[in-house]
């Protein structure tokens, strides 16, 4: 293999997209008559425009610039995670490396074998049984017929479902085919790998087995580039970080320093918020789940609280009705969907304890130094206990807990297990 | 020993992406050599699931051509009683209809191949060129089985092939360069005008009355014989004629203008194709 000083070489990389055009509407009938004869003309210009740029406006309001003179130089063998909110610039970013879509002015150098893995399961064909599948995704991901024979016994173990390798992939259940197509996905072995957050499928189980896999794969040398919103698995996994903003470049570094550096950056804050107007709000006869809140102390509305800072989850919802027994709960899921705890807005009220119509407001409080430093999901339901479901429980908020305290690197970051909580510790010399 | 080699091959390379055209090379040959596996699975995927889940499977291959003959029999060779040439008229058409069927299959499939396709295109890196050129050879499968009854039924009515039946390799040729070309020109155009992959299955059709499908090319007035040769599957369809029902003398001028137009078709579309393709996943 030949030496080179970088396995991936970006220059001022800028890709530009038109967007939509507005439709303006006709409400008169002779309007609507000229508009359909001259609508041909307009929309072969609108088509055409999608792929010719007229230099001169370059600036046009139809225009964005998904990235904007992006360099980055990066070595073999580095674990790179690239941050930045979404429409930040970061597919578009893995698009071009991995050659799906070409930039608008730039250059982009790639010294090795690339794959890239923007999606689990590209190509997979539901009529083709999982053996034929395994060959097809595997060549379409850039895999030779040879190499996927050598692999393919390791392929299946891995995805467990060999018992059903020789079925139509139609009759999986959506679990078995996303991890066989993640088993294929595992089984690359490019010098350059880019990954767009594809960590988030299958159960628990095999999400904890894939992440056990990504982590070997960081591991062996490759080159790697990580999209992902899950700062504990970027931080876990990766040594730089790279910050996008509006398709700029805004930090560079130290994967810490970087993940700070975007969570200080005030305009994820919105994030932490979720509300829905009457007409599409999840809702039963009785009740509507109006909105749901993460609130630092601080009174700021995010999703990633420090681990030595409390946050509070606000949940507003009204009640149309009288509803005996109202019970709202709420359980932390970790991403592999295990419940860390569960808790109860009803712990404190008595039996038969019927709620008046009206808006509320419930403020659940999670003390500091508690979690881990992971990524939770909030589970929300309402019922009435022996009697029934008003909004059927699920994961609506993700959270993240992170530790970016300055401490000794063993005592921080993620420890084992689902929780974190601070306990005394104390230690006397037996004489 | 060969997948090392391969693997090596791979790794010195150094990819450059960049916003140069790429010169005067029309097909990047190489490459697609590197990609030869993920070809033959898409040609392989799209011939086993094109039949999956039905009855008669490969049966439709045959079914098409065989009942537009018993159709065409029927309406013009007895209601409106168009020449055959000497030739019952079953096998006069029939032996037009086989690679008429390839030419009018391959590029309505050519045409939707892209949007089809979308989800690779988005996704994953390939030569783009795969995906034109994919259905072209699926659908020489179809063509083989229309072929061996185009035989039986030359057996059936007798008919006996002539030497020039030697040349049928270059008219399978011929009409699969002319396929790819159109093809190409349709699939690059479709994937950002969606008019044309729903005009595409109209204009095949028209196009089949501008070729001696039902009639044959001898009852095109001469003054319009030469706009008429234009059509590369004229020389096809009059050179199956000639090569095996002996109908006519080899049809040497619809050959050679057809051949230049097929070349033709195939070097614009590449072209076009090649500089379209960097746009596909833009506007797929």
């Amino acid at each position: 293999m030949r030496m080179s000083d970088y396995a991936i070489k970006i220059e001022n990389l800028s890709k530009r997209y038109r967007i939509g055009y507005e439709q303006q509407t006709r409400d008169t009938f002779a309007e609507v008559i000229s508009d359909w004869i001259s609508r041909p003309i307009k929309n072969y210009r609108r088509l055409r425009s999608l792929t010719q740029f007229d230099e001169t406006n370059g600036e046009a309001e139809d225009i964005i610039w998904a990235l904007k003179n992006v360099s980055v130089a990066i070595k073999p063998g580095e674990v790179i995670g690239v941050i930045g909110k979404n429409g930040a610039g970061k597919s578009t970013l893995l698009k071009i490396l991995s050659r799906i879509t070409y930039p608008t002015s730039g250059k982009v150098e790639l010294n090795g074998r690339v794959s890239s893995l923007l999606e689990v399961g590209t190509g997979f064909h539901p009529e083709l049984t999982g053996r034929e599948n395994v060959y097809l995704n595997g060549t379409i991901l850039g895999m030779t017929k040879d190499e996927i024979d050598r692999k393919y016994d390791e392929i299946v173990d891995f995805s467990g479902v060999s018992k059903f390798i020789d079925t139509p992939v139609k009759f999986y259940s959506s679990g078995m085919g996303v991890r066989l197509a993640f088993s294929v996905a595992a089984h690359l072995e490019p010098e350059i790998l880019l990954i767009d957050e594809v960590l988030s499928v299958g159960d628990a189980a095999f999400q904890k087995k894939s992440l056990g896999k990504m982590e070997e794969v960081s591991q062996e040398g490759r080159t790697v580039l990580f999209v992902s919103h899950n700062m504990g698995a970027i931080r876990s996994l990766c040594s730089r970080g790279i910050l996008l903003e509006e398709g700029r470049l805004v930090k560079d570094g130290e994967v810490d320093k970087v993940i700070n550096c975007y969570l200080s950056s005030k305009d994820i804050s919105t994030a932490g918020r979720l509300g829905w107007s009457e007409a599409d709000a999840p809702q039963d006869k009785e009740l509507i789940l109006f909105g749901i809140e993460l609130v630092s102390n601080t009174g700021e509305v995010k999703t990633t609280f420090q681990i030595d800072e409390g946050f509070e989850i606000r949940i507003h919802y009204q009640l149309r009705e009288e509803v005996r027994n109202l019970r709202l709960y709420l359980r932390f899921k970790t991403t592999m969907g295990e419940t860390v705890f569960a808790t109860y807005e009803d712990a404190q009220i008595q039996q038969g304890f019927n709620r008046k119509p009206g808006h509320y407001t419930a403020s659940c409080k999670i003390p500091p130094n508690i979690l881990n430093n992971l990524t939770y999901r909030i589970y929300i339901g309402f019922d009435s206990p022996g009697h029934k479901v008003l909004i059927p429980g699920r994961e609506y908020l993700e959270v993240d807990i992170i530790d970016t305290s300055d401490g000794y690197r063993y005592a921080k970051g993620a420890f084992d297990g689902p929780i974190r909580p601070v306990v005394s510790w104390q230690v006397d010399e037996r004489k | 020993m060969k997948i090392n080699k391969r693997a090596i091959e791979n790794q010195e390379k150094t990819i450059v992406i960049d916003t140069k055209k790429k010169g005067w090379r029309l097909i990047n040959w190489q490459e697609l050599w590197q990609y030869r596996d993920l070809f033959l699975f898409l040609v392989w995927r799209d011939i086993k699931t094109r039949y999956a889940q039905s009855i008669l499977g490969v049966g439709w291959a045959v079914i098409q051509p065989v009942f537009s003959m018993i159709v065409f029999t029927i309406v013009f060779g007895n209601i409106a009683k168009v020449s055959s040439e000497g030739m019952p008229y079953a096998i006069f058409s029939y032996t037009a209809l086989v690679p008429w069927t390839f030419f009018s299959t391959s590029l309505t499939s050519a045409s939707g191949s892209l949007i089809s396709s979308k989800n690779l295109i988005t996704k994953v890196y390939f030569p783009r060129l795969v995906i034109p050129i994919a259905p072209v050879l699926g659908k020489m499968i179809d063509f083989g089985i229309s072929f061996l009854i185009l035989l039986g039924l030359m057996v059936w009515f007798g008919v006996k092939p002539t030497i020039w039946s030697l040349m049928i390799p270059v008219f399978i040729l011929l009409m699969m360069l002319t396929s790819a070309g159109v093809g190409m020109w349709l699939t690059a155009l479709s994937i950002q005008y969606r008019d044309i992959r729903y005009g595409s299955n109209f204009f095949v059709q028209l196009l089949m009355y501008a070729s001696p499908v039902i009639y044959p090319a001898s009852s095109i007035p001469e003054k319009y014989q030469f706009i008429y040769s234009l059509n590369p599957m004229v020389g096809v369809i009059e050179g199956f004629r000639a090569a095996l029902l002996g109908t006519r003398a080899m049809p040497w001028q619809y050959l050679g203008i057809g051949s230049l137009m097929a070349v033709f078709f195939f070097v614009t579309g590449a072209l076009y194709f090649r500089s379209m393709e960097r746009y596909f996943a833009d506007v797929a």
